[in-house]
């Protein structure tokens, strides 16, 4: 498999993205934001991490309009597979890649700390490897990841089955004390219609390697690269 | 010519930061404040005299980068 990493000014999570990847088998190259194409043969475009454009305007609006993004929308449009992490997950609202926004956190504080995530469907290409319902540890680091939309695109993203992950405990409980960015019913990651792209707020790229203490976030990264195993 | 781009953030949605101003802002014992919103506010130097023309670009820059219309709104007034 094939990844393109996108590098915007102030991305700092595209090292561990282009880490976890590797280790989980796929062929990495990293663009520049100015890029209007993406490499021949991509599979899947990942949006890291980081504070692009130093999150001025809104958390990930400069970058959403960025060069490279009109090939991302037409990778995505072709069905092509999308990842966003963190501010990744804001430029992809803020492109209109996905529904929704990502406020302030309802506490107003930046929050860094270890969270449990509910996978809430193992059937897509980003989750293979997980089990319905497990809870995963992975880590979450961000001042704005209050997921917020309107009624009806809530309902849509329910009603449809495209909530990725929830904020849980360790037994997979969605409660309100997990949810400590306030986000609308507990999401922390969303898919496209098409289920092709997905943004989360969380950061399974930390936890990749025993090293670091934990391995939860590998499995995001294998059931990438297996299904394209699977396909070839 | 000159103008000023107002966003506000949408009724009905939550507004931490505003919500944070209005505590700190009851705390410092300044009253009758009911409740704040909080805002940006864009002073834009157009290099056209055509009014038409300088609203249709601050429309084009509110629409595609200024607001997220999702949750914010947006007024432009020319100077």
């Amino acid at each position: 498999m094939k990844s393109a990493v996108i590098v915007f000014p102030g991305s700092n999570r595209d090292g561990d993205v282009v880490r976890a990847l590797r280790l989980a088998g796929s062929q990495v190259e990293k663009v520049w934001h100015a890029e209007h194409d993406l490499p021949a043969g991509t599979d899947l475009v990942v949006l890291p991490g980081g504070f692009s454009y130093g999150d001025y305007l809104r958390c990930g609006a400069i970058a959403g309009r960025a060069a490279i993004m009109d090939a991302v929308r037409a990778h995505a449009a072709r069905g092509g597979l999308v990842l966003g992490i963190c501010n990744g997950f804001q430029i992809l609202c803020e492109s209109g890649l996905l529904p929704g926004i990502l406020m302030r956190n309802a506490n107003l504080r930046f929050i860094c700390h270890r969270q449990f995530l509910r996978v809430e469907r193992n059937d897509t290409a980003f989750t293979r490897a997980y089990g319905k319902g497990q809870a995963i540890d992975v880590c979450v680091a961000h001042g704005e990841g209050n997921y917020t939309a309107d009624g009806e695109t809530l309902k849509r993203l329910e009603g449809e089955g495209l909530v990725a992950f929830r904020y849980c405990d360790a037994d997979g409980r969605v409660t309100p004390d997990a949810n400590r960015n306030g986000s609308m019913n507990s999401i922390a990651g969303i898919y496209s219609a098409r289920l092709n792209v997905l943004g989360m707020m969380p950061h399974p790229e930390n936890l990749v390697e025993d090293l670091v203490g934990g391995t939860d976030g590998r499995g995001l990264f294998e059931s990438l690269v297996s299904s394209f195993a699977k396909a070839a | 010519m000159k103008a000023r781009v107002t966003v506000t953030l949408k009724n009905g949605v939550l507004d931490p930061q505003g919500k944070a101003i209005e505590g700190a802002l009851k705390s410092l014992g300044v009253e009758g404040i009911a409740s704040v919103r909080q805002g940006k506010v864009f002073d834009i130097e157009l290099d056209t005299s055509d009014k038409a023309k300088a609203e249709a670009s601050l429309k084009a820059a509110c629409e595609k980068l200024l607001a997220n219309t999702v949750i914010e709104n947006y007024r432009v007034e020319l100077t």
